[in-house]
């Protein structure tokens, strides 16, 4: 935009240096949401760069698919990127959970959420990553965010601007530079920022399935004792398998013979929905916890899972991104308005405070969610039998739960309400 | 200085003009001046959109609008108004004010007009602004009444004049002097001086015998719990008025 395009006028003889207001590390769903938020709030003129070495590849290999909360879904839709998604979003518009042993052949129901965050609006969808990916480079490239296919290599900080050198030797300098380059973000280290990080020991087994009978908008999740088995569903009669191990348990079992799998797939699954069968290869993921110390630097801030990485037991993960996406767009768009620096330090510590007690408070909760359910004990399964039976008999604590989980309570940011920076 | 043309005061400027580099540390002692920057200017991004008929979603919604920043100190007005797109000029009686100023606005990359002149100085060149800014001033100045009548005078036809200080209330008393100089020690001892606060209606009367007319009132107030200022309707301790010629 121009303030800053005056301003860098000034640097005499510097015409070789390329300008933008925002420069963007990793150009995923964080990353790209990023950058259609900023465009929402700074408007047509800022100049918003996106660098990432894998942007526009061909994402029909990618068979994750993630639960985007009615928060999410509001900013998605403000930013003009739900409406391209359609019917390849499916509403969840239930979610039973139960405990039990894994070879248990009833599982008690003892919770469930049904009904809409407001009247005609499901609390979460399932929405395959591929889709949303390209959904959201599409627009990005309709909304004229330069997206540049390398990676960042270095940056130095100045007073007025934060130099990034990319691709062979490259540089532009920008306002303000954003990592959104994942859970091993290369920019947070480069940042000196530490992380503090650990293993749970259990591994995600992901992969999509088939069944016979329709899952109306039905989620599952079924505590096991090694960890929680979740049903989401897709659309068609498939579904999206989330199925926690031990981790070594855990590639064993990805590696077993089709048959063998079948069998234990079934066994949790179960026959509720008549058969079922894998339409894709499974893959493992290492679960952990990761926060960074700080979320903000010099002109530097840290977004999504480079700033967070939390157990997915309760689908959060990608939810907790978008809402850092919402707040910093917020903060930024705020300052930019009334002509303040936008990469102050007053403007990224606002951010900073908004974000870092929510995504404590979730990472704790996730965390004892999984120390709670992940584990063979009679009195434990006793306890959170009571615990979350009492939930389900509370109404409005029910109701309160199922809008925390869509991203609802609190001071909530505008794009989250549906409202337009 | 001539008895009857000037409304400097000599001993405010020499406390100002000690701060030096520390008018932009968002953390030293004009930490305040920060902190209610970003609501002043949403006031004055309201009051000159609304005045001048501009797009209020826009980054730059005072381009090409002639704007003057009276007591402009180290500039912390001038340049996001620059920003915004306006063609600012600011002064200030303190050279040392306006050299930090110049140097800031140069590392920001910022065109703004800075000059260590009075405003009489202004008044005498016949100059004339579409925006006339005096926000935090009229407490430090040594005669109001004169200091509005020259505010006034370099308000071209059309334009708009702005003005922010501290109300003479018990309240404004307990918190500006006794809680944020002493207290909270949020600025330096000294910097303000009860006695030479200005009510609203004082403000309007003088506003008024200058040959400006009020257009908008707002309240400036603290909330302790949540740490941030706001707007209000509640002009007991910070308040703005908007005014324009006729």
């Amino acid at each position: 935009m121009g303030e800053y395009s005056q301003g860098h006028a000034a640097e005499a003889g510097r015409t070789d240096v390329a300008r933008a207001d925002v420069a963007i590390a990793g150009g995923g769903l964080a990353g790209l949401s990023l950058a259609l938020a900023l465009r929402d709030g700074l408007g047509p003129d800022a100049r918003i760069t996106v660098f990432d070495p894998t942007i526009g590849r061909d994402t029909s290999g990618d068979v994750r698919a993630s639960a985007i909360a009615a928060g999410a879904r509001r900013l998605l839709t403000t930013l003009g990127v739900w409406d391209r998604l359609g019917p390849e979003a499916e509403p969840i518009r239930s979610m039973q959970v139960t405990d039990s042993r894994t070879r248990d052949v009833a599982r008690p129901v003892f919770l469930t959420f049904d009904g809409d965050v407001q009247p005609g609006e499901p609390f979460a969808h399932m929405v395959p990553n591929a889709r949303l990916l390209d959904a959201l480079t599409d627009t990005a490239r309709a909304a004229g965010i330069d997206l540049i296919p390398a990676p960042v290599s270095d940056f130095t900080t100045r007073r007025s601007g934060v130099e990034v050198t990319y691709g062979a030797g490259r540089s532009l300098t920008a306002a303000l530079l954003v990592a959104c380059d994942g859970a091993r973000s290369r920019l947070r280290d480069m940042a000196g920022i530490r992380n503090v990080a650990w293993a749970y020991g259990q591994s995600a087994i992901t992969f999509t399935v088939e069944h016979e009978r329709p899952h109306e908008g039905c989620a599952l999740e079924h505590f096991l004792p090694p960890g929680p088995f979740a049903t989401l569903p897709l659309p068609g009669n498939r579904a999206s398998i989330v199925w926690t191990e031990r981790h070594e348990d855990a590639k064993r079992i990805a590696a077993l013979p089709e048959a063998i799998f079948q069998e234990e797939l079934e066994t949790r699954f179960g026959h509720a929905l008549g058969w079922v069968r894998r339409v894709s290869a499974p893959a493992v993921h290492p679960l952990g916890f990761a926060m960074a110390r700080s979320f903000v630097g010099e002109r530097f801030a840290l977004v999504g899972d480079a700033a967070h990485l939390i157990h997915p037991i309760a689908g959060q993960g990608l939810n907790m991104g978008l809402r850092d996406v919402a707040a910093l767009a917020e903060a930024v768009t705020d300052a930019a308005r009334v002509g303040l620096d936008f990469a102050g330090p007053d403007v990224l510590e606002r951010y900073q405070r908004w974000r870092r007690f929510d995504t404590l408070a979730m990472g704790v909760a996730t965390d004892a969610l999984n120390r709670l359910f992940s584990n063979r004990s009679d009195a434990l399964r006793l306890m959170r039998d009571v615990g979350l039976g009492m939930v389900d008999r509370l109404p409005r604590l029910k109701g309160l739960f199922i809008k925390d989980a869509a991203g609802l309570t609190g001071a909530v940011p505008r794009l989250l309400r549906g409202e337009a920076l | 200085m001539t008895e009857g043309t000037s409304t400097i005061d000599a001993a405010e400027v020499a406390r100002f003009e000690a701060l030096g580099e520390q008018w932009w540390d968002p953390k030293g002692p004009m930490a305040p001046l920060h902190a209610i920057n970003p609501v002043r200017l949403a006031f004055l991004r309201d009051v000159l959109v609304r005045h001048f008929e501009r797009d209020a979603r826009g980054l730059r919604p005072l381009s090409g609008l002639k704007v003057l920043d009276i007591g402009c100190g180290g500039g912390l007005l001038s340049e996001p108004l620059a920003r915004m797109g306006a063609e600012v000029t600011g002064i200030d009686p303190a050279p040392g004010n306006v050299d930090v100023a110049r140097l800031h606005a140069e590392g920001s990359g910022l065109a703004i007009d800075y000059r260590a002149i009075p405003a009489e100085e202004l008044v005498e060149a016949g100059a004339q602004f579409d925006v006339v800014l005096a926000l935090e001033v009229v407490e430090h100045v040594a005669d109001v009444s004169l200091f509005i009548r020259q505010a006034g005078a370099l308000v071209a036809p059309g334009g708009v004049f702005v003005g922010s200080t501290l109300n003479r209330t018990a309240k404004s008393f307990a918190l500006a002097i006794v809680g944020a100089e002493y207290v909270l020690r949020w600025l330096p001892r000294g910097t303000h001086r009860w006695d030479k606060f200005v009510t609203p209606d004082e403000f309007e009367a003088v506003l008024a015998a200058a040959g400006l007319q009020v257009t908008e009132k707002a309240g400036m107030t603290f909330d302790p719990l949540g740490g941030r200022w706001s707007l209000s309707a509640d002009m007991d301790v910070n308040y703005f008025l908007a005014a324009i010629p006729g």
